[in-house]
């Protein structure tokens, strides 16, 4: 794609924190009636000042560090100055200004494969209210607004525009999402607490910025869409005009803003409430020495302590929450690590939902955990099944949620190991597989087939060892006749 | 003197009660009778809560009856002006914006007071949101000078200093972001103190200019300033931008011998020269009678400079209009402000509707300070004015290491009649000259009166280094000693 530049914008609101970034009023706002999770300084009442959570720095300068950027050993706040109902004080604040860096994370990388993307920033800044439109007629008569979600922490992180493929944006994201994961800042399953901004632009042209993409999955359909746009256009010598675009979700096209979204001038100024807050060697030691392990640290360990392959650590360290599964499940049974990884990449991962990937728990629906998981591998080392029985007991266990040994035992009490109730079911077989049964005498393979059809016809109850001999037996005494 | 217990000031005030010579029913009861009587005249008062003051009073007797624990401030009537909220008391800035506005919490200066049972008796006036000169940008109606009501009682704390000099309450809170505790002070002969930066919480003060205003205090004497902030000051965690203080005196300043000042050192004291000469000879007459008092005893004044006074006013207003400009964003009538029904209109045009109900003055003050800050003016302008604020600082602060205080009259000029200043901006503005200083340098600041010229106060102001409130106590204190003005206003 010659020409192509991708820059993202992501807006990472952090859900790890109990309270809002000015304010102790719970961050958490997902679910509450509207207007209740509110106080005098997040719904701007005359008299109130914000009052910074530490907690916020922290988290944010954790995101800095894992992104590889630089930490300032100072850093403010500034206010953006606009008018829009769904911002308590007609101003937000925000790190970011029209005229310097204060920003507390700046010139990171971050690698994705074979690929890396530099960081342009990384700021801390507060998220304004909903606006809450009661039916999406466009002729409604009003509109609510919810001032619940008005200062949020949200983190934005911006790179430059060094992507030159959406699939690479996909990759990307997929990469920060695993990161924000594993340092706790954000439950990134929790609906809007991820949002993705993209600019995109073709030959040196000018920056579309596209917003209102509502899933990351939506940023490379968005993404994909809107440089098919501008490639036509250009072949059409048609102009692209610098603007910003909404990502139609229904349609999957990328439409001109209704609003019109001139360069907006927002009046930057220090916000006089926060001094100015000194980070410091001391504040950056202590906190890489308490931040969680991240993404490509934990796969690291688990290449060396447990001898996973590359792809399979890879695949665990994607989704943390696959990662924490197979650590509790090693935890419980220690021997074959390895084992239980690929229980879990190769037949688990099978059952997961594809839709339930993006929001909610990767195994909502399924009732396995790693007990089970555990269980199950100790059992075949122990050899008390086989990997067929195995694969069996773990259907019915993301069913039922029963362990394997009971499991086992419903199986076992279900065998049928009668050997004259196994010959009738043979006898069956023979007279309808013909054929089959003539090929035998050729191929001693074909044994395996008729077993294959002897467990069809016993609802997977004959027992195989039983049954395979019964048919071998049978076979012998056919050709020696 | 038992029915004319108005007249006392807060120390008596707080030891009479204590001591059991009235009772605090007693002297509540005469405050406001008093303000029912002559609060006509001067207008000082936006609200007056008669029911809570009463019920404070019985409050604080019982338990004095009861032998229990009372507060250092019980029975003291204090006056808040009106845009410090006080929780289910109205408090509207004067303002349409805000008229009916009830506050949900108390500020923290008002829920000190109340920890220490000072007696709240209700809102005075002020021009309106702070900015004025005058208390004639009210939307209540101006206040008048109780010494003589055809003349401006100053601001925009005029409501806080007038009910004091009128005798309405002992002490008041008032908030001074270019002088406005100060000059109302000087123009009614009380004492008004603007603290050092950040040693009054500003939570629950509706923000005007929030980089250089602060809560201060208004009384008939030093001490009880002193007694007030003692009370009010120190560091809360709903505001991240106080600091801790310096040795503030915690008792009152009786034990301060008269006439020879602690250690043998006498103390320096600066004349700032760009502040005395061209000003009304009414008012340097008085001036330097007062001067002439003080030398020659402890004092030793000497006339010095403070070149970039030349930049103070066009810093200060350059400043605070770029950030009430923003601190008044809010007032848009969605969550709270007077009843108007967005009904029918989109949110523009509804914008458009609220704004309009801002007066004059403070329109004028948000269109100016909206284009300091705009795209290609902040480098010329609001950037210029915090140059020119940090090179006033760093002046003043050397001046400090030859002087112990500076000292100017308060203001250039003498109070003056109603309408006089109010259609020229510039004329009104100019008259802040003496005051802003101090607010640029974060530094404390306090008047005293000093006299009076054609039968108008004169006020004089001293000056002392950031966090440095004790000196500033000490020489204002031995001053007041020293002029010895004893009046009140016969109204």
């Amino acid at each position: 794609m010659a020409g192509v530049r991708i820059g993202l914008e992501i807006h990472c609101q952090l859900t790890g924190l109990q309270s809002k970034l000015f304010c102790s009023c719970q961050g958490d706002y997902r679910g509450k009636r509207p207007n209740t999770n509110i106080c005098p300084i997040c719904s701007g009442l005359p008299g109130s000042l914000p009052l910074l959570n530490q907690r916020a720095v922290e988290f944010a300068t954790m995101i800095s560090i894992a992104l590889g950027c630089e930490v300032p050993n100072t850093i403010m706040f500034y206010r953006k100055n606009y008018f829009y109902p769904d911002l308590p004080k007609n101003f937000q604040i925000t790190q970011y200004n029209a005229y310097g860096i204060t920003s507390i994370g700046i010139e990171g990388i971050l690698d994705y494969g074979v690929k890396s993307t530099r960081i342009k920033r990384i700021q801390l800044e507060e998220d304004p209210g909903r606006l809450v439109y009661d039916n999406m007629d466009v002729d409604t008569s009003y509109t609510l607004i919810d001032y619940n979600r008005a200062g949020v922490s949200l983190v934005e992180i911006v790179t430059e525009p060094d992507f030159i493929e959406p699939k690479d944006v996909r990759i990307f994201l997929n990469k920060i999402t695993s990161i924000l994961e594993h340092l706790g800042v954000c439950d990134t399953r929790l609906d809007g607490s991820l949002r993705c901004d993209a600019n995109v632009s073709l030959g040196g042209g000018r920056r579309v910025e596209i917003k209102n993409v509502g899933s990351f999955r939506d940023v490379e359909k968005a993404l994909g869409y809107e440089i098919t746009r501008q490639k036509t256009m250009s072949l059409r010598d048609i102009e692209i005009k610098s603007e910003t675009r909404h990502w139609d979700n229904t349609r999957h096209i990328t439409k001109q803003s209704r609003t019109k979204e001139e360069e907006e001038d927002y009046r930057y100024f220090p916000e006089p409430d926060i001094p100015i807050i000194f980070l410091g060697n001391d504040f950056l030691s202590l906190l890489k020495a308490k931040m969680p392990e991240l993404p490509y640290e934990r796969k690291i360990r688990f290449l060396r302590d447990y001898g996973l392959s590359d792809h399979v650590a890879q695949v665990l360290i994607d989704k943390k929450e696959l990662a924490d599964f197979f650590e509790s499940a090693v935890k419980i049974y220690s021997s074959s690590p390895n084992e239980i990884a690929n229980w879990i990449v190769s037949d688990l991962l099978g059952f997961i939902d594809d839709s339930k990937k993006e929001h909610g728990s990767l195994f909502s629906g399924l009732n396995i955990e790693a007990k089970h998981v555990a269980e199950l591998v100790r059992m075949i080392d122990e050899n008390i099944i086989n990997r067929n029985i195995a694969k069996m007991i773990l259907t019915q266990m993301t069913k039922t949620g029963e362990m394997p040994s009971y499991v086992l035992d419903k199986l076992n009490s279900s065998i049928i190991d009668s050997k004259d109730t196994i010959s009738d079911t043979i006898e069956e077989i023979f007279r309808s597989e013909k054929s089959a049964v003539i090929d035998a005498k050729q191929n001693p393979n074909v044994a395996n087939f008729l077993l294959g059809k002897v467990m069809q016809l016993t609802g997977g109850r004959a027992d195989p060892k039983l049954a395979l001999n019964l048919i071998k037996s049978k076979l012998a005494i056919m050709n020696n006749s | 003197m038992s029915n004319r217990l108005y007249h006392l000031n807060a120390e008596q005030v707080a030891s009479g009660i204590k001591n059991g010579d009235f009772s605090a029913q007693e002297y509540i009861s005469q405050i406001l009778e008093r303000i029912e009587k002559i609060d006509a005249k001067i207008n000082a008062f936006i609200a007056v809560d008669n029911k809570a003051a009463i019920e404070k009073a019985r409050s604080i007797d019982s338990r004095i009856h009861d032998g229990d624990m009372i507060g250092g401030l019980a029975g003291v009537a204090v006056g808040i002006k009106d845009n410090i909220c006080t929780k289910d008391l109205k408090t509207t800035c004067a303002s349409k914006m805000l008229e009916g506005y009830i506050p949900p919490y108390d500020a923290t200066v008002v829920k000190k007071l109340k920890e220490s049972d000072a007696i709240i008796v209700g809102k005075l006036n002020l021009d309106e949101f702070a900015m004025g000169s005058t208390t004639e940008f009210s939307n209540h109606g101006p206040t008048r000078n109780p010494w003589n009501i055809d003349y401006v009682a100053g601001g925009s704390s005029g409501g806080s200093a007038a009910s004091v000099a009128a005798l309405e309450c002992t002490v008041s809170l008032g908030s001074d972001t270019g002088g406005s505790v100060r000059c109302p002070a000087s123009f009614c002969s009380v004492v008004g103190l603007k603290p050092t930066y950040g040693y009054v919480s500003r939570f629950g003060l509706i923000s005007y200019s929030n980089s250089l205003e602060q809560i201060g205090c208004i009384g008939k004497t030093v001490s009880d300033v002193v007694m007030v902030m003692n009370t009010i000051a120190g560091i809360d965690e709903n505001d991240h931008t106080t600091k801790v203080s310096g040795p503030i005196l915690t008792e009152t300043l009786r034990g301060i011998p008269k006439h020879k000042s602690q250690n043998n050192r006498n103390i320096r004291v600066g004349l700032l020269r760009e502040l005395i000469d061209g000003i009304d000879p009414a008012v340097s007459k008085c001036f330097y009678s007062a001067i002439d008092l003080f030398a020659g005893s402890d004092y030793k004044c000497e006339d010095t400079s403070l070149r970039s006074v030349e930049y103070a006013l066009a810093s200060y207003y350059t400043i605070a209009m770029a950030e009430a400009s923003s601190n008044l964003a809010r007032y848009d009538n969605i969550r709270y402000g007077f009843d108007l029904s967005p009904e029918g209109y989109e949110w523009n045009t509804h914008f458009t509707n609220v704004r309009n109900n801002f007066g004059e003055e403070v329109k004028r003050r948000i269109i100016i300070g909206s284009y300091v800050l705009s795209a290609g003016y902040y480098g010329k302008y609001y950037l210029k004015a915090q140059k020119a604020r940090q090179m006033i600082k760093h002046e003043i602060k050397s001046l400090f290491e030859k002087y112990d205080v500076l000292v100017s009259p308060t203001m250039p000029i003498l109070p003056f009649k109603f309408g006089e200043r109010i259609d020229d901006p510039l004329r009104m503005y100019q008259i802040d000259i003496d005051t802003v200083i101090a607010n640029l340098a974060g530094i404390p600041a306090i008047s005293i009166p000093i006299g009076f010229s054609a039968g108008l106060p004169v006020g004089l102001q001293i000056m002392a280094n950031e966090k440095r409130e004790e000196t500033l106590f000490k020489v204002a204190s031995s001053f007041e000693r020293i002029v010895n003005i004893q009046e009140s206003p016969k109204i």
